[in-house]
Parts: C-alpha cells; sequence; structure tokens
C-alpha cells in the first residue's frame, strides 16, 4: 500500500514494508567512453570519436550502484535496480551492472544523444512505474559532464534531493536519509526525508569488481526494455549541439638565456609589461 | 677494441668480454697497418687461441668445480674482477677531445649525474666512472668510439639503466656512453607497422605514438618508462606480451649497430624476408652489448587490437594454475595475449609496500593469482568467449575465484598488481634476483625448496611469466646478508641446470651471471662463442687495422666469414 504524505507527496512505506525492508532502491546508469582513453574529436567536428572506443560504465554511476549494494548488504534495502537509456550497446553496461550485484535491470530504448531533461523525464516515469524508495546516480557524466539529471528529476518528481554526496546513512526507522554533501566551502550535512533522490561524488566509496560467481549469476537476470512512447515521453531536445573542437593547443615552454630576454618577451611578446 | 661491460640497458657479460678486450688489445699490437686477409687470419687464429687459452682455464677451473667466487661488499655475487691495466686512464685530452666532437653540454662530469649513471637501478652495482657521454647521433657515436679505440679507453653502453644483472653500468671507470639523447623516431609506416627509430627511444613513448597510429609495440615490461629500445633490443626482452608476439628475434627486421672501432654496421632492413646471406642482427640482438652499440632498431608492431580484456583469478594450488595455462591456450587460443601468475607472498608484498593496491579479490587466503589477458578485434565476442573460459574452469575447480576488469582503470590496477611486484621488492629491503626458465611442472618446485633451505631468514616469493615457463624467484631480506646468499647461490643455479633450464631466461648475463653462464651452457657452446667466425669478424673490425682490404659492405663481411670458415 501506498501512502501520500502531505508535505512532499512522495511515496512512503508503510509499517509493513518498513519492517521487512522492502525498500527498493533505483540507480541510473550511463555508457560513456571510458574514462582512461585519449578522446579525439571528429574531424568534422560534430562531436568525439566513439566508433573503435573502449566504452564503460559512468566512473560516478558506478559509486552509485556500489552505493546501493551496500545499503542493500546492510539490509536497509531489498532489491536494487539499474537502469540505462540509450541504444541496444546500453545493455552491455548494465550486464555490468547486473555483475557486480543489480538484481534486475531495465534497458530505455532511445536515441544516443539524450540530454538531461529527457533523460529526467524518462527516470520520472520510471519512478512512477517501480515505484522506488532511493534513486542514486553519479553527479555527472564524464562525456558531457552536464551535472543535471539528477537536480532534474528532484524536481519532477518533488523528492528533496542531496547531491555530491560523499556519505551517506540511512535509517529506516526514521525513513531519512543523512547525506553529507562536497561542497565550495567544505563539507554540508543534510537530512532528507525519503523518498530522495541522491547524486555520488568521488570520495563515496570504492566500487566492487566484478566477480566471476556474480558473473555467472547476472546471465539469469533479467533486463526489461522500454520504449519511450510507452512510458509517455516525448523526447525532443532543445539544445543543438553546434560544434565540438580541441581545446587550444598549449605552447611549449620556452627557455630564455639571459634576464634582458626574459623582459624583452614579457614586453613584446606577452605584453604583461 | 674496447668494450668491457657493453650493455645499453640491462645485462651484461663480464669475464669472457674481458677477454675479447685484452685479445683486441693484443691484436693492435701485433698488426700491421694493412694487413692482407691471409696475415689477418693468422692474426684471428693466434688470438682465438689466445682466447681458447684463457676460455680453458675458465672450463678447467668449471670441470674441478673450483669456482672461486667473492663477495662485493654488499652481498651480491660478482667474481672479484681486477682492472685491466692495459686500459687508459682518463685524461684531459680524452675530455677535450669529446668536447670537440659532441659538444660542452653532451660531455658530462657533473658529480650528481655520475652518481646516478654509476648506479644500477637495484642499487646493487656501482662502478666509478667519471665520464658520461651523450651523443646524438649515430656519427658522434662511431667517432667516440674510434677515439676510444684509438686511445685503450674502455666503454660502457647505457640506456635506460633499467638493467637487473649490472650490465648497464660500469665495473671499473669506463666512460659511460648514454645512449638516451637520440631518442627519435625516423619513420613509421602505417600500412605494414613497422617503426624504424633511434635505439634511445623510451619504450613507453614509443608504444604511446604507435597506440595512436594504430598499432602497439610486440613488447611490454614493467621498465617500459624507463627502458630504451636500443638495451631491450640488447638484451634480447622478453615482457609480459611474450606469450603472444613472441621474441624480439622474431620482430626486428633491421638495426645500425657501432662496432668498437666506430664502424657502422648498417642492418636497418624494414623487410618481413630477406634470405639474402647470413642474418647477422640476430647476433646483436641479446649479445648484450658485446658486439656493438646498437645506434637505431627497426621494429614490426603488431596492430592494435580493440577488445582488450583481462581477468585476475585466484587458484588454490600450483598444479591448478598450470592446467589453466593449457586450458588458457586451448580455449582462447588465439586472442590469449598474457598468461602471468604470482603467489600469495608477492601479493602481501605488494599490498604492503606499494600505495592504492588492494587486492581485487574478495578477502580471503588464496596461494596462487593468475592474470589472463586477452586482446581481439571483437568485444562482445571476445568478452563472451573469455567469460565462458571462466566459468567453466570454476566449474572444473581449476579457478576458486575471479574478478573481470569492466574498464580501463581497472584493468590497469590489475597490471599495477603483477607488474609492482619488483618495486614492492625494492622498498621492502635487499633482494635476491633470479630469472629462470624451467620446465612449467617443476617451476613452483624451487620456490619451495627455497623456502625450506632458506627457513625464517628471508621471505621467498615465485612469480612470472608462467606462459613462457620463465620464473622470477625472489628472496627478500632486510639487508644483504653474505649467509643467506651462501644458501642460495650456488643451488638455485645448480638446480637449474638440473632440469636444463636457463639461469637468465630474459634479464641476461651482465656483470650478475657472467661467470655462471657453464650452469646452461656446454663449454664446447661457450667456446663457439668465441670462435664463431662471426664474432671474431665482428670483433677483428672492431680493429682499426684489421680488414683493411675489406670494405665495410655486408658483402665483403660475408666473403671474409666464408674465407676464415674455409681455412
Amino acid at each position: 500500500m501506498v501512502g501520500r504524505h502531505p508535505a512532499t507527496s512522495g511515496l512512503h512505506l508503510t509499517a509493513d514494508e518498513r519492517v521487512l525492508g522492502k525498500m527498493k532502491i533505483m540507480v541510473a546508469v550511463k555508457r560513456v567512453v571510458d574514462y582512461a582513453v585519449k578522446i579525439r574529436v571528429k574531424s568534422d567536428k560534430s562531436g568525439v570519436e566513439t566508433s573503435n572506443i573502449k566504452m564503460s560504465m559512468n566512473p560516478f554511476c558506478e559509486i552509485a550502484l556500489e552505493e546501493a549494494l551496500r545499503i542493500k548488504e546492510s539490509g536497509l534495502a531489498s532489491e536494487v535496480i539499474a537502469v540505462s537509456m540509450g541504444p541496444t550497446q546500453c545493455v552491455d553496461t548494465l550486464r555490468t551492472g547486473l555483475a557486480m550485484g543489480a538484481d534486475r535491470a531495465i534497458h530505455v530504448d532511445a536515441p544516443a544523444t539524450l540530454y538531461p531533461l529527457s533523460v529526467a523525464k524518462l527516470l520520472k516515469a520510471l519512478v512512477d512505474f517501480e515505484k522506488p524508495h532511493l534513486l542514486i546516480l553519479g553527479k555527472q557524466a564524464i562525456d558531457d559532464d552536464c551535472n543535471q539529471t539528477g537536480q532534474m528529476v528532484a524536481g519532477l518528481l518533488k523528492w528533496p534531493q542531496g547531491t555530491f554526496a560523499s556519505k551517506v546513512v540511512l535509517d529506516k526507522e526514521k525513513q531519512v536519509a543523512t547525506v553529507e554533501r562536497e561542497v565550495d566551502g567544505g563539507l554540508e550535512t543534510l537530512c532528507l526525508d525519503l523518498p530522495a533522490v541522491i547524486t555520488t561524488d568521488l570520495r563515496l566509496n570504492q566500487p566492487r569488481y566484478a566477480t566471476l560467481p556474480n558473473i555467472m549469476k547476472a546471465k539469469s537476470k533479467v533486463i526489461k526494455k522500454f520504449t519511450p512512447e510507452e512510458l509517455n515521453v516525448q523526447i525532443k531536445s532543445d539544445l543543438e549541439l553546434v560544434q565540438v573542437t580541441d581545446p587550444p593547443k598549449r605552447k611549449a615552454g620556452v627557455i630564455v638565456s639571459s634576464v634582458d630576454e626574459l623582459i624583452d618577451k614579457l614586453k613584446n611578446e606577452a605584453h604583461v609589461i | 677494441m674496447i668494450l668491457t661491460s657493453p650493455h645499453i640497458s640491462g645485462h651484461m657479460t663480464i669475464k669472457w668480454f674481458v677477454y675479447f678486450s685484452v685479445r683486441s688489445i693484443c691484436n693492435s699490437k701485433t698488426c700491421n697497418p694493412k694487413p692482407q686477409i691471409e696475415h689477418q687470419k693468422q692474426n684471428i687464429q693466434t688470438c682465438s687461441r689466445y682466447y681458447l687459452g684463457n676460455l680453458q682455464a675458465s672450463i678447467e677451473t668449471y670441470l674441478e668445480k673450483t669456482c672461486k667466487i667473492h663477495y662485493r661488499s654488499f652481498g651480491s655475487t660478482a667474481t672479484k674482477i681486477q682492472r685491466n691495466p692495459s686500459y687508459s686512464a682518463l685524461t684531459s685530452d680524452d675530455i677535450n677531445h669529446f668536447k670537440e666532437i659532441l659538444g660542452e653540454k653532451n660531455v658530462i662530469q657533473d658529480e650528481d649525474r655520475l652518481l646516478t649513471a654509476n648506479v644500477d637501478w637495484m642499487r646493487k652495482y656501482k662502478g666509478s666512472s667519471r665520464l658520461l657521454l651523450q651523443p646524438r647521433s649515430t656519427e658522434e657515436v662511431s667517432q667516440i668510439l674510434k677515439y676510444c679505440n684509438s686511445r685503450c679507453l674502455a666503454v660502457v653502453p647505457q640506456g635506460g639503466n633499467t638493467g637487473l644483472v649490472g650490465g648497464s653500468v660500469p665495473v671499473f671507470d669506463e666512460v659511460i656512453i648514454n645512449i638516451g639523447s637520440m631518442n627519435n623516431i625516423i619513420s613509421f609506416d602505417k600500412v605494414s607497422g613497422i617503426l624504424v627509430c633511434e635505439a634511445g627511444c623510451i619504450l613507453e613513448n614509443l608504444d604511446s605514438f604507435v597506440v595512436n597510429q594504430g598499432f602497439i609495440m610486440p613488447l611490454d615490461l614493467g621498465a617500459k618508462g624507463s627502458c630504451q629500445i636500443g638495451g631491450n633490443v640488447s638484451t634480447n626482452a622478453g615482457g609480459l606480451r611474450f606469450v603472444r608476439y613472441g621474441s624480439l628475434h622474431g620482430n626486428i627486421l633491421g638495426l645500425e649497430a657501432v662496432l668498437a672501432n666506430g664502424t657502422v654496421l648498417d642492418m636497418l632492413a624494414t623487410l618481413r624476408k630477406d634470405n639474402t646471406g647470413y642474418d647477422l642482427k640476430q647476433l646483436f640482438i641479446g649479445s648484450e652489448g658485446s658486439l656493438g652499440i646498437v645506434t637505431k632498431v627497426s621494429i614490426l608492431t603488431p596492430p592494435k587490437l580493440s577488445s582488450v580484456n583481462i581477468a585476475f583469478l585466484a587458484c588454490k594450488d600450483y598444479s591448478s594454475c598450470q592446467k589453466l595455462l593449457l586450458e588458457a591456450k586451448r580455449k582462447l587460443g588465439e586472442v590469449l595475449s598474457a598468461f602471468e601468475f604470482l603467489d600469495n607472498q608477492s601479493m602481501d608484498m605488494v599490498l604492503t609496500h606499494l600505495e592504492g593496491v588492494r587486492n581485487p579479490l574478495p578477502p580471503s587466503t588464496y596461494d596462487f593469482y593468475v592474470l589472463i589477458e586477452t586482446m581481439g578485434s571483437d568485444e562482445s565476442y571476445d568478452r563472451e568467449k573469455l567469460e565462458a573460459f571462466l566459468l567453466r574452469s570454476m566449474e572444473g575447480g581449476l579457478i576458486s575465484d575471479g574478478v573481470v576488469a569492466q574498464d580501463i582503470n581497472q584493468a590497469s590496477s590489475f597490471w599495477h598488481i603483477r607488474e609492482g611486484i619488483a618495486e614492492a621488492l625494492m622498498k621492502a629491503g635487499a633482494v635476491y634476483k633470479y630469472d629462470l626458465s624451467l620446465p612449467v611442472e617443476k617451476m613452483y618446485n624451487l620456490v619451495e625448496e627455497m623456502r625450506l633451505r632458506l627457513g625464517q631468514s628471508a621471505k621467498v616469493l615465485g612469480y612470472g611469466h608462467l606462459g613462457d615457463a620463465n620464473l622470477h624467484l625472489n628472496i627478500s631480506t632486510p639487508q644483504y646478508d653474505d649467509t643467506v646468499l651462501a644458501q642460495i647461490e650456488p643451488f638455485v643455479y645448480e638446480w637449474t641446470s638440473k632440469q636444463r633450464g636457463s639461469i637468465s631466461a630474459e634479464h641476461g648475463l651482465g656483470l650478475m651471471k657472467a661467470n655462471e653462464i657453464h650452469y646452461s651452457k656446454s663449454p664446447e657452446t661457450v667456446n663457439a662463442f668465441l670462435t664463431n667466425p662471426f664474432v671474431i669478424l665482428l670483433l677483428g673490425l672492431a680493429n682499426d687495422h684489421s680488414m683493411g682490404e675489406l670494405g665495410n659492405d655486408h658483402e665483403d663481411i660475408f666473403t671474409a666469414a666464408l674465407i676464415i670458415k674455409i681455412h
């Protein structure tokens, strides 16, 4: 049974659900160019070269999934669902998630370029369908560095959000998540009523490796497929990618042979004196 | 000819080359300025006899089993060699001459820089050279060597100085010729993958360069950030990709070397197939610099395959590791690119002494760890193949547990564990390092025997290229200790010899093992080294006055060799 709390209009666990620890966690993961790859810009400047390049799960998403798994292992949750959006190859990333220990996965078959607002809308639709009590995402994807999806989906769901989490502590009784956030000035601690959205930062945890027994189990885990139409979400983008270019190359340092030469360069080349 | 401790970056031969140098001095004193071939032949015979005489003594010593081994103060085994008085001492005229050839900047007498150049990576061998030269071209190397030859100055070629047997540093006060400044890439053929570069190029830099073009270097080793290709070639380095791409003897298509008298031998072909005469360059590969300084290299690079997968596995015992190897070779077949193993003690050493390293497997003690890497062209196919193989092996009990890397960072962390063992050992204190080729079934028996022999006095680690039947036996103690050493040597060499193994699979002989060559090569073979017509030829060419009639053409060398053979 699902109750509605007047203040947050979110979803709350019933007493039974609380006792039985039936909390569900949904984790959104993105397939991106592997962090260690040296990227190259396509010659037509339309984007980054992605063909024949190693693709992996976004590192922040790995951290998000790891956190969800730890919460489940501590007994506070019963199920972890991994979600990814994009073309068929996303299934590889979901398999990695399942091999790490997620219970099942959802693949939303969508075009490769999805901007954060579209992703947020799709996530909202999935949350409405699955009714998880916690939605964890990486703070940003390393290919676009947007850092928007978590915040947008929290807004759409009208859920509280704890972003840049470097520590998460759940209190099942009080239905509250205490999140320590990394902010410019230091650390900020927030208390969020569940259900909530958390986005993870680097220092939250160190993700586990995919072990062979888990890889074996993952083969029989379910990956459910949805299309945006089935979720009643229209994907339209208000953004148009105009151009992608390399940053300007740093000029090599020059060793000058005398103070006079240095002054000359500072004056006539760098124009700083 | 002055090469005493020749070696570019790695290992070196010692005593029998000291013989060479003595011999060539003898040559220069007795040779006429313009010898006929007849005279040359006679000289060679004289010198061969001189060599053989010395070699005979060495063989007799071996046969009588009275090897006199003197210990250096920090405990490494090395025969106490005396500095040969026939070699000149460095004078200021010499230094000026070098400055003329190389310019002020490349003639180094600075104490600090000499200190680093005089000591090897393991800090076990220290020379007392007072001059470091950094030539920037083959021509400069040639002029240096010509001059040293005429002055009877001993030299040692040096590259990255990452060798593990004391071959890259001076024994006494030899002039150090460091090839590191010759680091240009000359050409790269994007279709065939043939790379031509100077010998001072650092392996990792070459790898980055060819990776950009869609290729990879056929060899990879832990020292890649510092070792230079010239040294790799001169030591016939093996490394982590050996099981897939084989030896440098197959991958090196050509090289350019400068002989001790300054003669430049241009064997820099870029052809896959060239059956025109004797393949002289093969002698240089693995000769540890004793025949000449390699200045340019032409190497075949394989295409970079897009899908790289790596698994870190735990096995309960050594026989599982062996069976796993057999299965891997059969089931993974053409995609298998590396098969390494390490024991529990090695893992402990790495976890204790290296920063930022964690055991990929959930906490449990396993006795053995195996690292398997595959490289292929189809990501999902390779991944499935590897996973199917691993799961089946797990069901069969060969693997107790394992993890598969999901991204490049995880893959690097697995390699960091295997490649970091040597570094961890250095941090732990003193290390006695042995690199042995042994039959796979017997390999770990040696490790266990050493543990029994040494008991509490030392930590014995076994790890290495299981795919190539190459064991890296390492014994770690807080300090160098002669009593520990006495327990290790010559037992390890004798044990290896009984298995008809090699006392130096890939590290070379250097200063450390030159005297132990008889454990792996029969006296007749060693004799053959010294009387091999090509070796004599190359060393004879080193003498200014010899081969005066012959040009430096390949053809003439070939002819001369034949003549010597006939007579």
